[in-house]
């Protein structure tokens, strides 16, 4: 029974009870009700409180238990490369518009990969975004503009 | 309407060029992300919901449909080819269906799956014309009490036939409740969990869920390892079967065909539990059971035809009841919301072109997809050899415009990365994200029908108890959590699922 090896069911414990708390005490901040008119409070405070149940009965359980293999690795560069690839498409399509958005997105993306370097990446990305505009812009109309009002479009 | 009168509704409206063109599409684009790994069949039509608002409803729909059963198809080719099931219920596939690869007879295999898969196909879609109806019958006897207890069975019935830890399912089930229930609140008006950002007003985007859970979360799985993958396969002759052939066939494929349509209605994850126990079934009845495992074509034809009966009959719930049983259900829930349609016991009545379209395009759909992968399995093997590198960004790319797309917020965005982080943590740590998305889509619905139930009952909660049917489901759903956490059935459940992983 070692800690280390109920690692990943106490993680996953702590992140319920973490959620479970946060949801419960924002609602208890709404308006309650009762039971005959269930105010915007009531739902979600039951749920909060019963998930923070369940996220303790999770985390006892894998200690009691001690099973549970290590997680594995992390692909932090990936992780953080994704992220910062999709924080960055909502932040600037609007000004910068879809081609150029995409562009780096999608490098960055590309970036992600296991020992991808510039060139392919940037390669990979001019391919993907020309797709990308053909088939949502050309073929499904979809009404994007391709350059935003920072680049004059 | 008599069936034959709707069936012949159903054939003219799937029959238009535009129908059969996107059933075309849909099944075209099941079995490509049937085949590939990386992306599967719950992101994909979540990546494609929002290009289907210009569509009529009956064509979005017929072309999402496509791509679910299209992809169970795409997954017992790579299963057979490459022992690697690109669907959970392809995975009893790959045990006989490689084994039948390496002897050479692969296109033995390939064409029983797909043979079965039609015939289970084809019967399945019968059952749901016939069913139907008279379900949607009962649904319209059901009261608000009766639907917030139908819901919390089907909830929980979900996690007792999935894999793995009841604690953890049932704690992804309310995460997804409570993440429902951020947004405006009907009854009041009063915003929740939005951090006073206007954005949120409308909810979490459900596109934005489903792709940062099943899509994002799978990416970063796979670029934990190395994914240059080497696939060597060997040219696929003789798609011929024998007449000893079908004749050993010809039981498995009806037994496998009864398992799957009973068992796809079930909620959670009845397709694969149905290929799993007609794999078991065929086992035990065979003459011949140590021929399994080293390449027996029961093997194959039956779990093949379970898994494609199920993946027909799983329609059922959503097209009668209104309400999803799987995460690629919600999705097309999702679908018919976008639509304007309310999806319940209604839409037989009042949209009799969508509801016998889509089930005649069933029919249609697995037509095509015989003609699709027994000529040009050549094609979907080549798909293979694409890169990880060059498809993980395209996913990407069309996971940003596709949601963006849907209400132009830049939110939207955001919520698919933090869906992703948080999908990839906690599959990490071993919880099935299919339940938090049920959960995320049923949440709304269930408070409504709560909050409906106690008003009409002046506050009274005994009425979910006092009203037989609303009782009845809650007895079940009961019984169906103490299954779920009993040692002796979580034993055979995971003997059951453990070629599953």
């Amino acid at each position: 029974m070692k800690l280390h090896d109920a690692r990943k069911d106490l993680l996953a414990g702590a992140i319920f009870t973490g959620f479970g708390l946060a949801f419960a005490i924002t609602s208890a901040s709404y308006d309650i009700g009762t039971p005959l008119r269930m105010g915007p409070g009531f739902f979600p405070l039951v749920l909060g409180g019963l998930l923070v149940v369940l996220g303790i009965a999770i985390a006892v359980t894998g200690f009691i238990a001690g099973e549970g293999s290590d997680p594995g690795p992390v692909p932090w560069r990936a992780l953080v490369l994704l992220v910062a690839a999709l924080l960055f498409f909502g932040y600037f399509v609007r000004a910068l518009g879809l081609v150029p958005t995409l562009l780096v997105t999608v490098t960055m993306a590309g970036l992600a990969g296991r020992s991808v370097r510039v060139v392919p990446a940037v390669v990979i990305a001019v391919s993907i975004t020309a797709l990308s505009v053909l088939i949502f812009v050309v073929a499904l109309q979809l009404r994007l503009p391709l350059l935003g009002p920072w680049l004059g479009g | 309407m008599g069936v034959l009168e709707s069936l012949a509704l159903g054939f003219a409206t799937a029959f238009t060029p535009v129908n059969l063109l996107f059933c075309l599409i849909g099944v075209a684009l099941g079995t490509a992300v049937g085949v590939l790994p990386g992306i599967g069949p719950t992101a994909t039509m979540a990546l494609l919901l929002p290009i289907t608002f210009g569509f009529d409803p009956v064509t979005a729909l017929i072309m999402l449909a496509g791509i679910y059963y299209g992809a169970q198809y795409g997954g017992s080719t790579t299963a057979i080819l490459i022992n690697l099931p690109g669907e959970s219920s392809a995975a009893v596939t790959a045990i006989d269906g490689y084994s039948m690869a390496k002897q050479g007879r692969a296109g033995k295999a390939l064409a029983t799956a797909a043979l079965g898969s039609f015939f289970a196909g084809t019967v399945a879609t019968l059952f749901v014309a016939l069913l139907a109806a008279p379900i949607a019958d009962i649904a319209l006897e059901f009261g608000p009490a009766e639907f917030a207890a139908l819901i919390v069975l089907g909830l929980i019935a979900s996690i007792t036939l999935a894999s793995g830890s009841t604690l953890k399912a049932l704690a992804m089930i309310v995460l997804g409740l409570l993440l429902g229930t951020v947004g405006q609140d009907i009854a009041t008006g009063t915003p929740r969990f939005t951090f006073g950002a206007r954005e949120l007003f409308g909810g979490l985007e459900f596109v934005s869920l489903a792709v940062g859970l099943f899509g994002i979360a799978e990416i970063l799985r796979n670029l934990e390892g190395d994914m240059t993958r080497s696939v060597m396969v060997k040219k696929v002759e003789g798609l011929w079967l024998s007449r000893d052939d079908f004749r050993r066939i010809r039981m498995p494929v009806l037994r496998g065909t009864a398992l799957g349509s009973a068992l796809g209605v079930l909620p959670g994850a009845g397709h694969v539990l149905a290929s799993f126990l007609s794999y078991s079934v065929e086992k035990r009845s065979s003459k011949r059971p140590e021929e399994f495992g080293r390449g027996a074509i029961e093997g194959v034809a039956g779990p093949e035809s379970a898994n494609n009966a199920a993946a027909q009959t799983s329609f059922i719930p959503l097209l009668t009841f209104g309400l999803p049983a799987n995460s690629v259900m919600a999705i097309l829930l999702g679908a018919l919301y976008i639509q304007g349609i309310v999806p319940g016991p209604l839409v037989i009545e009042n949209e009799p072109e969508l509801f016998w379209g889509l089930i005649v395009s069933f029919w249609i759909g697995n037509l095509f997809l015989v003609l699709l992968n027994l000529p040009l399995i050549g094609l979907w093997v080549k798909m293979l050899t694409i890169p990880y590198r060059w498809l993980f960004p395209a996913i990407i790319a069309f996971a940003c415009i596709g949601t963006y797309a849907i209400s132009l917020n830049a939110y939207d965005v955001y919520a698919i990365a933090f869906f992703g982080l948080l999908g990839y943590a906690l599959v990490k740590l071993g919880c099935e994200p299919a339940p938090l998305l049920l959960g995320f889509v049923l949440g709304p619905l269930l408070e409504e029908y709560l909050r409906r139930a106690l008003t009409i009952s002046q506050g009274d909660a005994t009425v979910f108890l006092t009203r037989p049917i609303s009782l009845s489901l809650l007895v079940l759903a009961a019984l169906a959590l103490v299954v779920a956490v009993l040692p002796t059935v979580r034993r055979k459940r995971e003997v059951v699922f453990e070629e599953e992983s």
